[in-house]
């Protein structure tokens, strides 16, 4: 019996486990996925809790509902992997041995990597978003806040889902106008980045969206500690910027267990071939999601268009052909922008976001780089297709490689 | 891409006035690119700009937290010797590519 192993079983792994047990013969092969935790998030959910328009109870289901028939769940610490043994060693001397292992551990965040940002006001005054333990805190927060500044700080690149402080900061303008406190609440947007976002086109859109919005913006801005007695928090060349009400993106890290066997870069994400998701240094290990050290976004759409290649790639190398597939980096990300209204970018390594209509060309229903009331509802209808689609690891209507096609140069 | 004299040598440079081949790099560039800059290159300058080729050199990434952790320099101490925006001008005086952020 050869043995197929995946790390994590979060949106990457989950859908692996599903694409490959069809693919891989029951008789022939073995399926085993690893992971700590029982309970799946919905993580594009989070950004919606701290507004009050998600409840926890809408972004968790018990990671068992998604596993298909004939695959073997370890809930399990892993230790760590010792890829010259072909082993993975887990908690309490459990020893699982593999012919090809998938890694699909994802990122965390790592607060305690900015000194102070842990500290006394963590979830009193200082918030993430990125965790249920912090979206929840926050929507608290919220409930009784009166007003003052409102600084979301994106501490280091790279982290996941790029976009979600944007949407983050457009949903805080709606909601205090909801609420009538907009004229006591101040919005500033501090980012490492030189702009809203990466690429032209985007960050001039987006940049005016947040303008637009009256959304401060204070680009270039590294963050070396947060003070929490003056409330403020500081950049390594001394700008200071400060706050009443702090909401953190913190340092995205991959898992502790790379470090541990040792394979990962200085952020423990994992060296990782750009095109045909082979692990730099390893044979038959390959790398999905947010775990790998790919040049594109952290996201679950990343995961998603990675895990087609993946899965025929896999087949190559189990099969001894050359890899037939190669990943383009493709993105896709509907952005939420406040009011019952959406933007969406569709980006891959080489092609910046462009304007245009997104699937069908000219016809839609989507708009690229447009605010639309329909991108709004193509980002609630994802929930669904996430749990009943996505994860099982059935086709979507969207092609994993990025299309020039209803693109606008 | 066009062709510009510096420190009495012709390098090729792209519109940002970065070099597109390290090779031309002297340290005579550096300091005429440094100067450019309104930066006056100091041993210490020179130690991380070391760094930052052979960094480049390998295939590495450059970050802030990479050159933290480097033992070279804290990440305080760069922006001190490259104020504004360190990384951008660290590379353009190492001669290397300006970084890219991919997300």
């Amino acid at each position: 019996m050869k043995k197929l192993l995946i790390l994590g079983a979060g949106t990457a792994g989950t859908m692996m486990a599903n694409k490959l047990r069809k693919k891989l013969t029951r008789d022939e092969w073995d399926i085993t996925i690893v992971d700590q935790y029982k309970t799946h998030y919905y993580q594009p959910g989070f950004l919606f809790i701290p507004f009050g328009m998600y409840s926890a109870q809408d972004v968790i289901k018990p990671k068992s509902d998604f596993f298909p028939i004939g695959v073997n769940v370890i809930y399990s610490k892993i230790e760590k992997i010792v890829p010259a043994e072909n082993q993975v060693q887990l908690a309490e001397g459990v020893v699982l041995n593999y012919d090809y292992l998938i890694i699909a551990t994802g990122t965390r965040t790592a607060p305690e990597e900015t000194p102070g940002l842990k500290d006394k006001l963590w979830y009193k005054e200082i918030f993430d978003f990125y965790t249920i333990e912090g979206a929840v805190a926050l929507n608290n927060f919220f409930k009784t806040w009166q007003g003052g500044e409102l600084v979301v700080n994106i501490a280091e690149l790279p982290y996941k889902c790029p976009v979600a402080p944007l949407e983050f900061v457009f949903f805080a303008d709606a909601f205090f106008t909801e609420r009538g406190l907009r004229d006591k609440v101040n919005i500033t947007y501090v980012t490492p980045l030189p702009g809203a976002f990466t690429k032209p086109r985007a960050t001039k859109m987006l940049g005016e969206l947040l303008k637009s919005k009256n959304i401060n913006i204070i680009p270039d801005f590294n963050v070396a500690e947060v003070n929490n007695d003056e409330k403020k928090i500081v950049d390594y060349a001394g700008k200071e910027v400060k706050f009443d009400c702090l909401v953190s993106v913190p340092t995205n890290m991959g898992d502790e267990m790379i470090e541990r066997s040792n394979m990962g870069d200085d952020m423990n994400f994992v060296p990782t071939d750009k095109h045909t998701l082979q692990a730099r240094d390893y044979k038959n290990i390959f790398v999905i999601g947010d775990a790998a050290n790919l040049p594109t976004s952290k996201a679950g759409s990343v995961a998603h268009f990675a895990s087609e290649i993946l899965e025929e790639n896999l087949m190559c190398a189990i099969e001894g052909r050359p890899y037939t597939a190669s990943f383009d980096g493709h993105a896709n990300c509907y952005i939420e922008t406040g009011y019952g209204k959406g933007t969406l970018i569709d980006f891959n390594y080489d092609t910046e976001p462009l304007a245009g209509s997104f699937p069908f060309p000219g016809v839609g229903p989507f708009g690229l780089l447009k605010v639309t009331r329909t991108n709004h509802y193509g980002k609630l209808i994802f929930r669904w297709l996430y749990w009943h689609i996505l994860l099982k690891g059935k086709e979507m209507p969207i092609d994993s490689e990025m299309q020039m096609a209803g693109k606008k140069l | 891409m066009s062709t510009k004299s510096l420190a009495g040598v012709n390098v090729d440079v792209n519109e940002e006035g970065y070099l597109t081949d390290a090779s031309q790099w002297t340290k005579e560039v550096a300091l005429a690119i440094a100067s450019e800059e309104g930066i006056e290159l100091t041993d210490q300058h020179f130690e991380v700009i070391d760094y930052i080729r052979n960094k480049v050199a390998g295939g590495e990434a450059l970050t802030i937290r990479g050159i933290n952790k480097s033992g070279v320099v804290d990440a305080k101490t760069f922006y001190q010797l490259f104020p504004g925006a360190p990384l951008k001008k660290a590379t353009k005086i190492a001669g290397v590519p300006k970084p890219v952020s991919c997300i």
